[in-house]
């Protein structure tokens, strides 16, 4: 089944489900769409022309000396024949008409469906500054990008580092470990602030000093130095605000991401921070949904409309989803969890922390092992882990199942965390 | 190349030659064996890549390091005390030039 219309005709009755972009989430989606028995037409449009692969790697263990240079496929590449799903590697849909129930490829082909799924996952945000466009100035994103970075790292002798948040901070602590000279330049007040608490970030900002990473808080970029050479050649330096140079062979910018939106604005969905979602991922259009790092969609846990990137919620929104489309319409209210790894060091966030929120550590940082709880009044919203898996998976069931816990609680190591969790959860 | 052969729950079975280096989780996803997921990418987070260690390789296995050890407490197949290990730490090499496993019947709680 080729899918494609012909003449611009669309496919009529056998339209199926239509589902815009090859990530995690939308791989997932067919992969929970085929499990959950559709048996209709599925389409998977992806602007990449590699077959779909793991993301998390690939600021990690993929940039390390030595590591294997092939991606970790998301499913082995004879996934879309034996699940009957058409990939079409390498096109992007430049439009979609919502009375007629089509999209049209850049290459002009039009497909109809019955339910289109924006799996259109984020971009990196970019440098606007003088010399941004240098060779040797990367973004992590894709796997183009960290093969390039891959090949420079061979060679680099010091690494500046444009945003002190996970990718940037991931990165920083391979390239460390590969014996670059780092340099990570932090706009903000401290690592991570955005998505972190305080104790934790100082955690981090100490643990990446000692590994002779270092971290300039309160400091932005305003342009980039080459070498010279046709269209300015390679890049040599950064310049911070305050005037400050700072030399590198390589320049690896990590400064946040934007939603895959502007074909569902374009086509009159709402979009905020994201497409708009449902508590069913359903956009404001009946027939079309969002999942993954592209939506907006309201947090069981919080209240509040979210656009998360994460793994965890792009796979677990493609499985809900895949049930909603099935017949058996659920909500999406899981629990989110995120992690990252830097260096040697482990950091797993269950729920969702407010950095201006009430924080309580379990365990002694000193030890390199413990957690931050985070609280507002009597309620917990997020605990943050490092290297303490048992206090990950604990905190997983007890946010996620909404057991009380008390402050106290949390910080007596005498108070068995994980028996508490798993008999409250047993009795539940 | 180091092997590794994947026992499914209906006795059927898939052996892969590796590359050293390779882990018993990546096998399996590179090749597209049913049954282990990896969906953490193989940083001991998601428990999705349990497997079941058959008795004679045992001895040459490095001891599961405390991650380890806490998300075989959350696999969704039951744990087996001797033989359990996450297939994302277990990488194939001289020291492992051969290895046999049992694919659980479940990576993923209900």
């Amino acid at each position: 089944m080729s899918g494609a219309g012909s003449g611009g005709a669309g496919r009529g009755a056998a339209a199926g489900v239509v589902i815009l972009g090859g990530g995690q989430a939308g791989i997932q989606l067919a992969d929970s769409l085929r499990a959950e028995g559709y048996p209709g037409a599925i389409d998977v449009f992806a602007s990449e022309t590699h077959l779909p692969y793991q993301r998390p790697p690939l600021s990690k263990d993929f940039i390390a000396e030595g590591a294997d240079a092939s991606a970790l496929p998301l499913r082995a590449d004879r996934f879309f024949s034996e699940l009957d799903v058409t990939f079409h590697p390498g096109v992007t849909v430049s439009s979609l008409d919502r009375s007629a129930r089509t999209v049209t490829t850049d290459t002009g082909e039009v497909f109809a469906y019955d339910v289109l799924v924006f799996a259109t996952g984020a971009r990196n945000r970019r440098l606007s500054i003088e010399g941004a466009d240098l060779a040797g100035v990367h973004y992590l994103r894709t796997l183009d990008d960290a093969q390039e970075l891959r090949e420079e790292l061979a060679s680099a002798r010091s690494a500046l580092v444009v945003g002190g948040g996970f990718i940037g901070l991931e990165f920083a602590a391979g390239a460390a470990a590969r014996g670059l000279d780092v340099t990570v330049l932090e706009q903000g007040e401290r690592i991570m602030g955005r998505v972190l608490t305080p104790p934790m970030s100082s955690h981090f900002a100490g643990l990446h000093g000692a590994e002779r990473i270092d971290i300039r808080l309160g400091e932005g970029i305003v342009a980039l130095q080459g070498g010279g050479g046709p269209g300015g050649g390679r890049v040599t330096a950064g310049v911070g605000a305050g005037g400050e140079v700072y030399p590198a062979d390589i320049v690896v910018v990590g400064i946040g991401v934007l939603p895959n939106a502007e074909l569902a604005d374009a086509a009159g969905l709402t979009v905020t921070n994201g497409i708009v979602v449902d508590a069913f991922l359903r956009t404001s259009d009946p027939s079309i949904y969002a999942i993954g790092d592209c939506c907006s969609y309201p947090n069981a846990h919080t209240g509040t409309m979210t656009r998360l990137e994460s793994v965890q919620n792009a796979v677990d929104q493609a499985k809900v989803l895949a049930k909603t489309l099935t017949g058996t319409p659920i909500e999406y209210v899981e629990l989110p969890w995120f992690w990252s790894q830097q260096g040697a060091n482990k950091l797993q966030i269950a729920g969702m922390v407010d950095v201006a929120a009430t924080t309580f550590t379990r365990g002694d940082p000193a030890s390199g092992k413990f957690s931050v709880f985070c609280f507002r009044g009597d309620t917990l919203l997020g605990v943050e882990s490092v290297n303490s898996t048992a206090d990950h998976l604990a905190a997983r069931r007890i946010l996620g199942n909404r057991l009380p816990l008390t402050p106290a609680q949390a910080v007596d190591p005498a108070f068995d965390l994980k028996a508490y969790s798993r008999a409250a959860v047993a009795a539940a | 190349m180091p092997t590794i052969t994947y026992c499914h729950p209906n006795g059927s079975r898939d052996v892969v030659d590796v590359v050293p280096g390779t882990t018993v989780m990546r096998g399996a996803v590179m090749n597209g064996i049913d049954g282990i997921v990896g969906e953490c990418g193989g940083q001991a987070m998601c428990a999705t890549c349990h497997v079941y260690v058959h008795s004679e390789f045992l001895d040459e296995l490095p001891e599961p390091n405390d991650d380890e050890e806490e998300m075989l407490e959350e696999t969704a197949a039951p744990r087996d005390e001797e033989r359990s290990r996450l297939g994302c730490q277990l990488k194939m090499g001289s020291r492992i030039p051969a290895i046999v496993v049992d694919v659980p019947e479940t990576q993923v709680a209900s």
